[in-house]
């Protein structure tokens, strides 16, 4: 199989090749492997990554429903990232939700040679007049930078000037390798400026914060479902249908749950720091990852009424869904997959897939670090750049209100057993002679489809159609194509009607290429769509 | 048409300098249009006689795109038409931009008419992005003259300046015309920028002596040509508007590397 890796690079310039070869590995688990990862991408390599802006206004801080994002520049940025990612939200209780609308300052061509605060003033003005939020955050794009704005005097005049809570971000486009930049500036705001900023009390057993869970499809409201039904708080959602006035007191709650590791780990990091929190890495995609999941958790609050409730709860919900699961997993059975995503989605969806009895025999981030492959051990080891440098690094002191709810002795024993404060990647969870790729551009993407032939491809909307064309599947796991949730028990069935529609399709009999059957050869004929959906 | 651009180290007296160039140039019956290409727009104050001018950009920012030629263009000593870029206050926003703008928005208003023989942008300071670049990009200026004086920084600003002539040469075609020497006294100070001239392949178009009528006619909101036409130091630039006008020596310079430029200096006894 190594000739696959050789064969894609063999296209590649010597340059080209010096910049890639490090970030596609065969994974061979009897050695320690190490994998390029967080690296400027190669300019003329067409990539999937996005920017700083993206990461941090469109990731992390557009889910919020209870605050007000206002984009300083011109209006690209806004528009193209105004309801994209399909994080849903429901009006919080004080009726006010945000996330269905979009605010630009619009900069014009005099904002950039005069300077734009003023019209950012404006802005906010015309933004609180007309919906009197309590908190506004102020996320920069690139001119912004350029030009040199003071948005974080802005922010200070916007907070004495109407005495609410505003927050700028410097998370201009150009910054950093990837969005990876821009998780890491909002992570940073968030914990300067709104966690633990709200100290009533907060009179509830077993509090959890969910960390990393975006609401794509309404994935955050499957897995609360669940957290809820067992019997956990849910303190604070970190974003996804997420309020910052929950985010404010999240230092109350005694466990933080990380689903996706790349663009929330700074966040768990430093309340662990600040404020003693324990985090604990999960996964709710995947019936033997969501169950195995709530075991740690249980684990973690330690009480035999806890750990039977889950038992039960876990009892209860695989019966609900055993018989259709069933039916799924017979008909997706046998396939390959391969999966390129973000930071955290393409180790996830494994454990789902492996569920159905699809194999994956693709998987690469978009913009995650070496940890997110090779597991947290390897953080001591990872080089610093000239470009990770010019991202703030906050040191965290410990708070006034630090509390440790496990003694150290306990706390060893569970990082030993359930991985508390550990992440451990996902190459480990990766069968020997698959592929690892970081930042798959569209050559590679394509090549791999040749050489590979997976029945599905996993990825988003900039490559997606390309795939198809190729005549495979390609479901996007960005947005999930306007279906989801994916997460949880019922997610999960929704995942298996999804690509068992898409598999059996009548329509990959139908993309008969005109050439092909002139020459009289073989269509490109898809795997998925030779058998009859029965 | 000939399109010139001055440029020079900050304070050089770039702005004093045109202006009396373009005074000299004027009483020769050439038709002339001067634009300023410093925020601070105060390019033309001699020409116009200290006259408070509607620059480009404050105009384009109050009226929107819908602005007239006759709200920005102002006709002075000799019937120099005058134009300020203009720009932001220090520290905001984005000069470099606003030139860009300011010269686009210009040839959209029909300001470079067929009857003029000379276009002059005077520009701030060094070549220090590609705002201040843009009168020698895209074939606007096609020459360049530099002042400097014999002193270190002036000359180091000026070989800096020719790193910036020489990357668009090729492209915008553009070319060096000489160094005006703007005397500030020094020691051997004529022999020096001559001698970096020649290195940089160019000339020593002109050398200005110093003369404190320039800052009496400077007092009094005029160039030395108007306030003294009889004066010496106004003769001087009637031969510099001569020297310029008759000029036939335009060159892709060779910027000189600062250790050669650091000998020079130390050969002149200046270091």
């Amino acid at each position: 199989m190594a000739e696959v890796k050789n064969e894609i690079l063999a296209k590649y310039k010597a340059k080209v090749f010096k910049g890639r070869k490090d970030h596609i590995l065969e994974v061979d688990r009897s050695k320690e492997q190490v994998i390029a990862a967080n690296a400027r991408a190669i300019p003329g390599i067409m990539t999937n990554r996005g920017c700083c802006y993206a990461g941090c206004k469109g990731v992390v801080l557009g889910p919020l429903k209870d605050t007000l994002v206002l984009t300083h520049g011109p209006i690209g940025c806004g528009f193209y990232s105004w309801g994209t990612r399909r994080n849903k939200a429901r009006s919080g209780p004080d009726g006010s939700n945000y996330v269905q609308y979009c605010f630009s300052t619009d900069m014009q061509e005099p904002d950039i040679v005069f300077g734009g605060d003023k019209k950012l003033k404006k802005a906010i003005e015309e933004g609180y007049a007309i919906f009197k939020p309590k908190r506004i955050m102020i996320c920069s794009t690139c001119p912004v930078g350029l030009i040199g704005d003071d948005i974080h005097a802005v922010a200070a005049w916007a907070e004495s000037e109407f005495g609410i809570t505003c927050v700028a971000f410097s998370c201009e486009g150009y910054k950093g390798v990837s969005q990876s930049a821009g998780h890491h500036i909002a992570n940073n705001g968030l914990m300067k400026r709104i966690i633990g900023t709200d100290d009533s009390d907060y009179p509830a057993r077993y509090k959890v914060n969910l960390l990393g869970e975006y609401n794509i499809g309404g994935d955050g409201w499957e897995t609360e479902r669940i957290l809820k039904k067992i019997g956990y708080s849910v303190v604070a959602v970190f974003t996804g249908d997420g309020a910052l006035s929950d985010i404010a007191r999240s230092h109350k709650a005694d466990l933080n749950l990380v689903q996706c590791h790349r663009s929330i780990n700074y966040v768990a990091e430093m309340m662990k720091s600040a404020f003693g929190t324990n985090w604990l890495k999960v996964n709710f995609i995947g019936l033997k990852a969501i169950a195995q999941t709530l075991r740690n958790i249980a684990e973690f609050f330690g009480e035999s009424q806890v750990k039977e409730r889950t038992e039960e709860v876990l009892e209860e919900e695989m019966a609900a869904i055993s018989g259709d699961l069933g039916y799924y997993r017979e008909r997706l059975s046998g396939r390959k997959a391969a999966i390129f995503v973000g930071g955290s989605r393409s180790h996830h969806y494994q454990d789902l897939l492996r569920d159905f009895g699809v194999t994956t025999v693709l998987a690469g981030y978009e913009f995650g670090h070496r940890d997110d492959y090779e597991g947290r051990r390897v953080i001591p080891d990872i080089k610093e750049d000239a470009d990770s440098k010019n991202i703030e690094n906050l040191v965290i002191d410990k708070d006034i209100r630090y509390r440790a709810i496990l003694s150290p002795e306990r706390a060893e024993e569970l990082r030993a057993t359930i991985g508390l404060e550990n992440y451990e990647g996902m190459i480990k969870d990766m069968e020997d002679g698959t592929y690892v790729v970081d930042d798959l551009n569209h050559y590679e993407t394509e090549a791999f489809v040749k050489f590979l032939k997976p029945d599905i491809f996993f990825s988003g909307i900039k490559d997606k159609y390309v795939i198809q064309k190729a005549g495979v599947l390609s479901r996007q796991l960005h947005s999930y194509d306007y279906s989801g949730p994916y997460s949880g028990f019922r997610g999960s069935l929704i995942f298996g009607q999804d690509l068992t529609m898409g598999l059996y399709a009548p329509a990959w009999k139908l993309i008969k290429a005109p050439w092909a059957a002139r020459e009289g050869g073989e269509p490109l004929a898809p795997k998925g769509g030779e058998e009859d959906h029965a | 048409m000939r399109q010139v651009a001055i440029y020079g180290k900050g304070g050089i007296g770039k702005s004093t300098t045109t202006q009396n160039l373009n005074a000299g140039l004027g009483e020769m019956g050439k038709k002339i249009m001067s634009v300023g290409c410093d925020p601070t727009a105060d390019s033309t104050r001699l020409i116009l006689g200290g006259l408070a001018q509607e620059t480009v950009l404050d105009t384009l920012r109050e009226e929107g795109e819908d602005i007239d030629l006759e709200q920005v263009l102002r006709e002075g000593f000799q019937s120099i038409r005058c134009v300020e870029s203009g720009g932001p206050e220090p520290g905001v926003g984005c000069a470099g931009r606003g030139i860009i703008t300011s010269i686009n928005l210009l040839e959209r208003l029909g300001a470079y008419t067929e009857d003029l023989d000379y276009v002059f942008y005077d520009v701030l300071g060094d070549v220090v992005c590609g705002g201040f670049a843009m009168p020698i990009r895209e074939g606007k200026a096609q020459e360049i003259y530099i002042v400097c004086s014999g002193e270190m920084m002036a000359l180091y600003a000026a070989n800096n300046i020719s790193k910036g002539i020489r990357k668009y040469a090729n492209t915008g075609g553009v070319r060096l015309g000489g160094l005006i020497c703007n005397s500030r006294n020094v020691d051997g100070e004529a022999d020096l920028v001559s001698s970096v001239a020649k290195e940089l392949g160019t000339q020593m178009i002109y050398f200005v002596p110093r003369d404190n009528m320039v800052q009496r006619a400077e007092i009094h909101k005029q160039t030395v040509i108007q306030y003294d036409p009889e004066s010496s130091q106004a003769a001087e630039y009637r031969n510099l508007a001569q020297r310029i006008d008759g000029n036939d020596m335009f060159v892709i310079p060779k910027p000189l590397t600062q250790d050669r430029l650091e000998n020079l200096l130390m050969e002149h006894g200046l270091i």
